[in-house]
């Protein structure tokens, strides 16, 4: 990273967070069990997320990675026969509770996607609408809040003087960062990415991924990605899921270190090196 | 240009020749229009049709101006009632309904789409005209009109906009809720804009069938030439008129009701261009 982007970077509200010495669970899930109809997706898994860290989910497709992470902002509600079992503690609330505030929540923890997918209205309507839609609406404080999220990932000084074009003309890369500026502009503490390079060619893919790591510290982060090389850079924490018996479960746990040189379980190390998977 | 090998010069030579048939058969039909309605269009001027007294054909009274007022004014009237109710249908089956009622939904949908016109006539002229009688004499009417073309246009509506609500990806369903938007927060925001080229494409072929329907309207409209002044007045559509007069029409009379089709016609063109502007300028 060098001091350019630095400068690029507005101090955003969070403080920078403790960086992993001493590990704040800030999601904790216990026994989480998940089925599509029949299908176990999911079986008991149990891991704490650490406050201002990177951690990767990694493991071969179909191993429930990404229904893990939908899980946590019950994102899961809205497929259709999906039933989802065990707690998740988000800031201690359990995220399941009947009172509960399913869109609260949702605002708490930003989400990116594999596919960059800008609403198909302008690029202001696009961070816009979130904002407007959780009761910000003083078009000062919309506009300031545009800025600073467009140029936290990047974006300002390349729309800027067309921010009411339709946000399908930009590139495939810039649409990505514009999702992660409409993530950000809700002022969330968690973010979740499903593998939010592997729809990007490799200079937009390394663009996104210097903006993760700018991002480290200020956010929780949890990242699904099949790219061990990446994970390994960025990650402080890995997470190696499996299909066992036809479900996905959780393998190993522990600092991206450990789990990439010194990993406990075998069908890590088999991952990890290549063998396998 | 990659060279043709046989088989695909001679499956061009077949797309080529149906694709000219399909744009023949419209243009062929504008032609025998303009062709049949060329006397009186060298003939008489044209403001004649606007200034005419009224529309006494047997007279030489050619005014065309009531039965355009009864069309334009049963149609709009129509899609005022059925877009509201086929946009909230669509909506309904889409975001609201669980997965059952929202199958048996549709396929009521579409069997009503399938009733023929001259049902929805023959009970508007049964049903629904003595029905508004009772209310507000003489019952055949605007209203009657507008009552069976609305039940006609509204599952071309619903299905058109169910269509295109529901070729809304869902990733962009899911990054909205992702954000914490309401699920009006996401109609509204996200799923409408995506699909509103779709709906209004809809919204456009049900005006132009409701323009050009002829049967039902003709049973319940009561089919006195005039301005309405209410909408229990009696009207005339243009289409309707040519179905009534056909039969005995002759010389000028006779070209002058292919003239009442030709104006029918460019009131789809116009409408179509007008849904083909639309289009551009959301691309723009």
């Amino acid at each position: 990273m060098n001091a350019n982007q630095d400068d690029a970077f507005t101090l955003g509200p969070l403080e920078a967070g403790p960086v992993c010495c001493d590990p704040q669970p800030v999601i904790q899930v216990k026994d989480l069990s998940l089925h599509y109809g029949d299908k176990i997706a999911l079986d008991k898994v149990t891991l704490d997320i650490y406050k201002g860290c990177i951690t990767a989910l990694i493991g071969p497709s179909g191993c429930g990675k990404s229904s893990f992470l939908s899980a946590i902002n019950r994102l899961t509600d809205l497929i259709p026969g999906c039933c989802v079992n065990g707690n998740i503690f988000v800031y201690d609330q359990d995220i399941h509770r009947s009172d509960s505030n399913v869109q609260e929540l949702r605002r708490q923890i930003g989400m990116v996607f594999q596919k960059p997918t800008p609403f198909p209205l302008s690029i202001r309507r696009n961070i816009a609408l979130p904002l407007n839609e959780h009761g910000i609406r003083k078009q000062a404080e919309v506009a300031a809040i545009t800025e600073q999220v467009l140029r936290d990932v990047g974006l300002w000084a390349e729309v800027y003087d067309r921010l009411d074009t339709s946000a399908l003309s930009l590139s495939g890369g810039q649409q990505q960062r514009l999702c992660f500026a409409r993530a950000l502009a809700l002022n969330p503490q968690i973010l979740l990415m499903d593998e939010p390079c592997s729809a990007l060619d490799p200079i937009a893919s390394g663009v996104v991924e210097d903006l993760i790591c700018r991002l480290q510290g200020r956010y929780t982060i949890v990242i699904v990605t099949h790219n061990l090389a990446q994970a390994r850079r960025i990650a402080n924490y890995a997470a190696l899921f499996w299909i066992k018996e036809r479900a996905g479960q959780l393998v190993e746990f522990g600092r991206c270190q450990h789990i990439f040189e010194s990993p406990s379980h075998e069908l890590t190390a088999a991952y990890v090196n290549g063998v396998r998977g | 240009m990659f060279r043709l090998i046989p088989t695909d010069r001679l499956l061009i030579a077949i797309l080529r020749i149906f694709a000219v048939n399909t744009v023949l058969v419209l243009l062929l039909i504008l032609a025998f229009l303009l062709l049949e309605s060329w006397p009186v269009l060298m003939q008489l001027s044209l403001t004649r049709f606007v200034t005419d007294t009224s529309w006494h054909p047997l007279e030489g009274a050619y005014n065309l101006m009531p039965m355009l007022a009864g069309t334009l004014l049963a149609s709009m009237g129509a899609l005022l009632l059925a877009v509201p109710l086929g946009m909230s249908s669509a909506l309904f089956i889409v975001f609201y309904a669980p997965s059952h009622l929202a199958t048996l939904y549709k396929r009521l949908i579409e069997l009503l789409a399938g009733i023929p016109s001259v049902v929805f006539g023959f009970w508007g002229l049964t049903t629904l005209v003595p029905l508004i009688n009772q209310w507000h004499p003489p019952g055949a009417s605007l209203l009657a009109a507008i009552l069976v073309l609305t039940l006609m246009v509204l599952p071309l509506i619903t299905l058109t906009a169910y269509t295109a609500l529901a070729a809304v990806p869902d990733e962009l369903i899911h990054n909205a809720a992702a954000l914490g938007l309401s699920r009006w927060g996401m109609i509204s925001g996200v799923a409408l804009p995506a699909a509103g080229s779709g709906i209004t494409a809809g919204i456009i072929l049900a005006a132009a069938r409701a323009l050009g329907e002829t049967m039902a309207v003709l049973m319940v409209a009561g089919n006195v030439v005039q301005y309405p002044e209410t909408v229990f007045d009696p009207i005339r559509t243009l289409a309707a008129n040519i179905a009534l007069e056909m039969a005995y029409a002759m010389g000028d009379h006779r070209a002058v009701l292919f003239v009442s089709g030709l104006l029918l016609l460019l009131l789809v063109m116009v409408l179509s261009s007008i849904a083909g502007f639309l289009e551009k300028q959301r691309h723009a």
